[in-house]
């Protein structure tokens, strides 16, 4: 028997979806548009009031409406890890997170590591002297969830490292480097 | 995503009055579902799968549904409580290995600092027909609609507990541990607050695919208790999957042992990966007590776990991964190390 052939999700299949659904929910009345809620978002130490949609996620909110662009969209499902942030010190995905919900709560980015004399956080200089990148794309969350990692201590060992760092993918292949890199940070950070 | 309005909960009270659906039925545009960490529900609604018009954020309850505390009679974990905090407790691993090998086994790092035991173990099948709404042929998403894994790419689908109107896998692991330990979940809902044994909670798909749970409109799980006893510290959870972290079982056992020497006096298992619900496998139990645990005693357990056992194609190997899965927690378990 041969399997269907797997379609692109989203915007090619919705119409005939739509067509199949049962009269009784296809009878429902149309969505409404909900306005904007006004939200004052922590971000780096900083105070953003933005008004947004509902469904607007804290990854759209600092891409999209705050021009912080570190935290990148890789998936947006949850998947991969580019958009990772931290979330009252705790490592997030910002791709899963509505805006709304992170309000009240303190949000760092890569754009909020460097100190105010522009001197990098150890996992930065770590990455930049390990080679830990090639494209970059994954870089910022990668040095997110790297800080997360060893908060949390879960970088006891290259081991360790590989497990816990399983959340962030690298398209590159980068990985013994970011390895590496986390293991040097480490101690940089313990002693900061 | 489609429209929908957000709010946080103030209380617990408000939350029931306000919630009248909890999780049952997948595919039709319930008017309010409650939010937890989110990693399930927000997936599924940009997937445009799940259809709330309204979201309760319930997070503001973790003061209140987040806590684990431990004490003679057993464990209880909040339903707030994230998947990270559990994992990581100190008491949990030692007491309970199998909960805390169950979370940590799970998706990352990063979603287990978000996601919620209450909405973990409400986790919706990775099924991609289900997932992927340009298949009109899903009963579970849309009822009476078909299967389209039937025939389809089930290399990931279930062996046990199927029907011929879905084959779907259910995907979580902490189920299975909650099922291995005999945990009570603890229910509020408009009528009141109820528990039944957590075995209880997920359904087979039978005829009705989209009805996978037996909580009832409004009701929220507020905790899990899970009770003491001999067999909850030699616990163990395997987890067999296609690259070595970050995906889902493609076979997994949960199993909890109480020996006395060599010889069987007790024995859990359950079963993930391989059925439609969390899997308790009792018959395989039975088989085991009292007997010498071996790995031809094991091997004879698992051949029992999986006698009905059906197939569909691309998941063939799945009773034989599922066997030789089985088999290696038991004697891994076996080989603990008990303080
Ligand atoms: C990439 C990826 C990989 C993953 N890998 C794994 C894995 O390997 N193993 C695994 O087990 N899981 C895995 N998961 C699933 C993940 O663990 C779940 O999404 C998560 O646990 C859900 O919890 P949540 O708090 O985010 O729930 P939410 O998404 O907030 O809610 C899920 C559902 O439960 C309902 N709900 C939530 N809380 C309650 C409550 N207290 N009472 C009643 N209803 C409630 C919601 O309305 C919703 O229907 C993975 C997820 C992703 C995205
Ligand atoms: S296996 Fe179940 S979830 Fe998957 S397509 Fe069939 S009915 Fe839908
Ligand atoms: S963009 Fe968030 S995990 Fe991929
Ligand atoms: S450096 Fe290119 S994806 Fe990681």
């Amino acid at each position: 028997m041969t399997p269907p052939p797997l379609g692109r999700r989203g915007l090619f299949g919705a119409g005939a979806a739509m067509a199949a659904l049962p009269d009784a929910i296809a009878a429902q009345p149309a969505p409404q548009e909900h306005p904007a809620m006004t939200h004052t978002l922590r971000i780096n130490g900083r105070a953003h009031p933005v008004a947004l949609d509902p469904r607007v996620t804290l990854l759209d909110a600092l891409r999209e409406h705050l021009a912080l662009t570190g935290a990148k969209k890789g998936c947006d499902q949850g998947q991969c890890g580019a958009c990772t942030v931290l979330l009252d010190g705790r490592r997030v995905l910002a791709c899963l997170t509505l805006a709304a919900a992170a309000e009240g709560h303190e949000i760092t980015t890569i754009e909020g590591l460097a100190g105010p004399d522009g001197a990098l956080h150890p996992m930065q200089q770590a990455f930049l002297d390990h080679d830990a990148y090639q494209c970059g794309y994954c870089t910022p969350g990668q040095i997110m969830s790297a800080i997360g990692c060893v908060q949390e201590g879960h970088a006891e060992s290259p081991e360790d490292i590989r497990e816990y760092m399983s959340g962030n993918l690298c398209r590159c292949a980068a990985y013994p480097n970011i390895v590496a890199a986390i293991e040097a940070a480490k101690p940089q950070m313990q002693k900061a | 995503m489609r429209p929908f309005a957000y709010e946080r909960v103030p209380d617990p009270a408000a939350a029931q009055r306000a919630v009248p659906v909890g999780s049952s039925s997948a595919a039709a545009p319930v008017p309010t579902m409650v939010l937890a960490g989110g990693t399930t529900l927000l997936d599924l609604m940009k997937l445009d799968v799940l259809r709330p018009e309204r979201l309760l954020d319930i997070r503001p309850l973790e003061s209140r549904l987040g806590a684990i505390r431990l004490d003679g009679q057993g464990l209880r974990l909040g339903a707030l409580a994230r998947m990270a905090q559990v994992a990581d407790d100190v008491e949990v691993r030692r007491e309970f290995p199998v909960l805390a090998e169950s979370l940590a086994l799970a998706a990352s790092a990063q979603l287990r600092n978000m996601a919620t035991l209450g909405g973990n173990v409400l986790q919706r099948t990775r099924c991609s027909y289900y997932r992927d709404v340009s298949y009109a042929a899903c009963n579970k998403r849309n009822p009476g609609s078909g299967c389209a894994a039937l025939d389809g790419y089930n290399r990931l689908h279930a062996v046990l507990g199927t029907s011929e109107h879905c084959i779907a896998s259910y995907p979580g692991d902490f189920a299975q541990a909650l099922m291995a330990l005999d945990a009570v979940v603890e229910i509020e809902g408009p009528q009141g607050g109820r528990s039944m044994p957590f075995a209880e909670l997920h359904r087979a798909p039978g005829d009705r695919p989209d009805i996978e749970t037996t909580l009832r409109p409004g009701e929220l799980i507020t905790a899990f208790q899970v009770p003491a006893g001999p067999w909850a510290k030699r616990s163990r959870y395997v987890k067999v999957r296609d690259r070595q972290s970050y995906a889902f079982a493609a076979a997994s056992a949960a199993v909890a042992l109480d020996l006395d020497g060599d010889r069987v006096r007790g024995v859990r298992i359950a079963l993930g990966g391989v059925a439609t619900r969390p899997w308790r496998a009792t018959d395989a139990e039975a088989a085991l007590a009292g007997q010498r645990l071996d790995e031809a005693s094991a091997m004879r357990a698992a051949e029992v776990a999986f006698r009905d056992a059906r197939t569909h194609g691309e998941n063939d190997d799945k009773p034989e991964l599922g066997r030789r899965t089985l088999v290696r927690a038991l004697l891994e378990a076996q080989r603990m190390e008990i303080a």
